[in-house]
């Protein structure tokens, strides 16, 4: 993608460990009165994906719409590049560079493919850079390409996924937040969608956080993994060492 | 959950074809169609079939917006009579403003007086937009249900502006010549009618018609997006108003008064009735809508002459909307307009279409 920050070596990154894209700082938020989180913290360094796994009820979803904005923390700090995400509006995280595919994705099924990924006037005036944004994001979902006059109703189940993708990906985005991408996808699609963050990840140095039930695809491009547990985060470690190591798995993933 | 609501609103119930940007020349050409066979109707028609032509054209103002924002952004309106009326009283102020003492006001003081109509009317918009916004669903009913008992009887509180229930005269002249008044009120009516649609067409089709769809169909995506859902729905509001108060300035012309008894509780809900019939979110729906609160009270009144019953004549054409709401909704749930889209997906009239577009065979 455009407009990202230069290629760099993924999997290196623990120099970038001391000044992480995103930081959630002692996070306590919730709807209304009753808190889902509790005293998250949380660091996400530039370039590496981050999987979130967790039974149903932990959190991961409510961790991800609080960076978004979608729900303001009633305590704690979110930090992304260093600057607090607390007052920035939800209709401008895109402009700042980060893109939030929600659970179920989000696409408006009755305005077209293209419609899709134009929405929000990102490139308000300028019709050649919205045109090589959309070519690109026609480059990578090729199917998407052959459908851009069709309405989101007459995508298929992959295709829908695409074009939450394609729209998240078409702002150029530092930071990915993707929930639960695999959900009701068949496992070839599974397979390529976690091969696509490895390739953004690798080749323009996105930084996802990855929310999913779907634990071996999470664990198979993540490079770090938190467990949550009742709103905390019960375990942090490498993604290779959750893969491998039983005793975390039997205790936390339940296999 | 999420997964069900896709799958609703892809049902013919709700869905109108997405809304594409039909091209300007294209645009242009049907309006000036249409407005060559307004003139031609009006030289063909007899005065008060005219003067029904001319109602219909007013009505179109108003649907048109009101299926905008209720079809097109998912905002419910029972409020706009209450626009209208606000169109029509200050049609009827302005132009006793600017008539002075001896009631004669000057030519321009028409276009003025339908402007100032049309700001003012925009404004009001924008005060009940700026609430309308904060609310959803039955609660947003309930608040536009409120601005349509409360506007007409703002007339009777300030009596002596409004002139409470006999209401305002309104002075209509028709340009010296040989033009009669209804075939003048329709040319009005008509030139309102089409700049209307003319710009909503446009407007649909634009990104402000994408905003308004993904924040009728998903607010959280649309948010995520980057649209300002608040600011999309404010300006959907000021839009929808800006026409009621067109239609309602009309309205006041064609009557050649303003009074709240023109504007009760019950027009709102025949706006409403009509662009649901026609097709929610279609403005070619909201033209048949048009259509039918002008046709069906008529039929129901002279079907009430008929029975020779001064009680029925009143109250028929409520329930004749009513029940063609009802049949309408259970034969065709995307309206009239929904119905004729779907028989133009039929083989034949496709077949018919394809020949048209290419009379020589090829492709």
């Amino acid at each position: 993608m455009t407009g990202t920050p230069a290629e760099q070596p993924a999997g290196t990154g623990t120099e970038t460990l001391d000044t992480p894209l995103l930081e959630i700082r002692n996070l306590t938020a919730g709807y209304g009165a009753a808190p889902v989180l509790h005293e998250v913290d949380l660091a996400v360094p530039a370039g590496r994906i981050v999987a979130v796994l967790g039974a149903n009820g932990a959190g991961k979803t409510t961790l991800l719409r609080a960076v978004s904005g979608l729900i303001r923390p009633s305590r704690g700090q979110i930090l992304f590049d260093g600057r607090d995400l607390c007052t920035v509006r939800v209709e401008q995280m895109i402009r700042r560079g980060i893109a939030h595919v929600p659970e179920g994705r989000g696409v408006i099924v009755e305005l077209t493919v293209e419609e899709n990924l134009r929405l929000g006037g990102l490139w308000r005036g300028r019709r050649g850079a919205e045109r090589a944004q959309l070519d690109e994001i026609y480059d990578l979902f090729e199917p998407l390409a052959r459908r851009r006059r069709s309405p989101g109703h007459q995508l298929s189940g992959g295709e829908r996924q695409m074009l939450a993708l394609g729209r998240a990906l078409i702002a150029s985005p530092r930071l990915l937040l993707l929930d639960e991408p695999s959900l009701g996808l068949a496992p070839r699609v599974i397979a390529q969608t976690m091969e696509l963050l490895r390739t953004l990840r690798d080749r323009s140095g996105m930084t996802v956080l990855l929310v999913e039930q779907n634990v071996h695809g999470a664990l198979s491009v993540a490079n770090d993994a938190v467990v949550m547990s009742l709103g905390r985060i019960a375990v942090r470690d490498s993604a290779a060492r959750l893969r491998t190591d039983e005793r975390l798995r039997h205790a936390y993933l339940g296999f | 959950m999420s997964m069900l609501r896709e799958r609703a609103a892809a049902t013919p119930a709700t869905t109108q074809a997405s809304p594409g940007r039909p091209r300007v020349w294209f645009r242009l050409a049907v309006t000036v169609a249409a407005a060559l066979l307004i003139v031609l109707l009006t030289y063909v028609l007899p005065p008060f079939r005219t003067y029904q032509l001319a109602t219909v054209g007013a009505y179109l103002c108003v649907t048109a917006g009101l299926t905008v924002l209720i079809g097109r952004n998912g905002q419910l309106s029972l409020g706009h009579g209450a626009l209208m009326a606000t169109g029509a009283y200050t049609l009827a102020l302005t132009q006793n403003a600017l008539a002075g003492d001896d009631f004669a006001a000057p030519g321009w003081a028409l276009a003025v007086s339908v402007l100032a109509a049309v700001a003012v009317t925009t404004v009001a918009g924008a005060v009940v937009g700026l609430a309308a916004a904060r609310l959803r669903g039955p609660y947003l009913a309930g608040l536009t249900l409120a601005v349509a008992v409360v506007v007409p009887s703002v007339t009777s509180t300030f009596d002596s502006v409004f002139n409470s229930d006999q209401g305002l005269p309104v002075v209509l002249n028709p340009p010296p010549g040989t033009v009669p008044m209804e075939r003048w009120q329709a040319w009005l009516a008509w030139a309102g009618a089409l700049l209307t649609m003319l710009l909503l067409t446009g407007l649909t089709g634009s990104r402000f018609g994408r905003d308004m769809a993904a924040v009728r169909d998903d607010e959280t995506a649309a948010r995520l997006a980057g649209i300002d859902v608040a600011r999309t729905q404010v300006l959907a509001f000021v839009v929808s108003a800006a026409c009621a108060g067109l239609g309602g300035a009309l309205f006041a012309l064609l009557a050649q008064s303003v009074s709240p008894g023109a504007f009760p509780l019950t027009l709102s809900l025949f706006l409403l009735m009509a662009v649901v019939i026609g097709g929610l979110g279609s403005l070619a729906g909201a033209a048949w809508g048009a259509l039918l609160l002008v046709a069906l009270p008529a039929l129901a009144q002279s079907a009430g002459e008929r029975a020779g019953s001064a009680r029925l004549e009143g109250n028929l054409a409520l329930a004749v909307f009513g029940v063609v709401l009802i049949v309408v909704m259970l034969a065709a749930p995307g309206g009239i307009q929904g119905a004729l889209r779907r028989l133009g997906h039929t083989r034949p009239v496709r077949e018919v279409a394809r020949l048209i577009r290419h009379p020589k065979g090829g492709t």
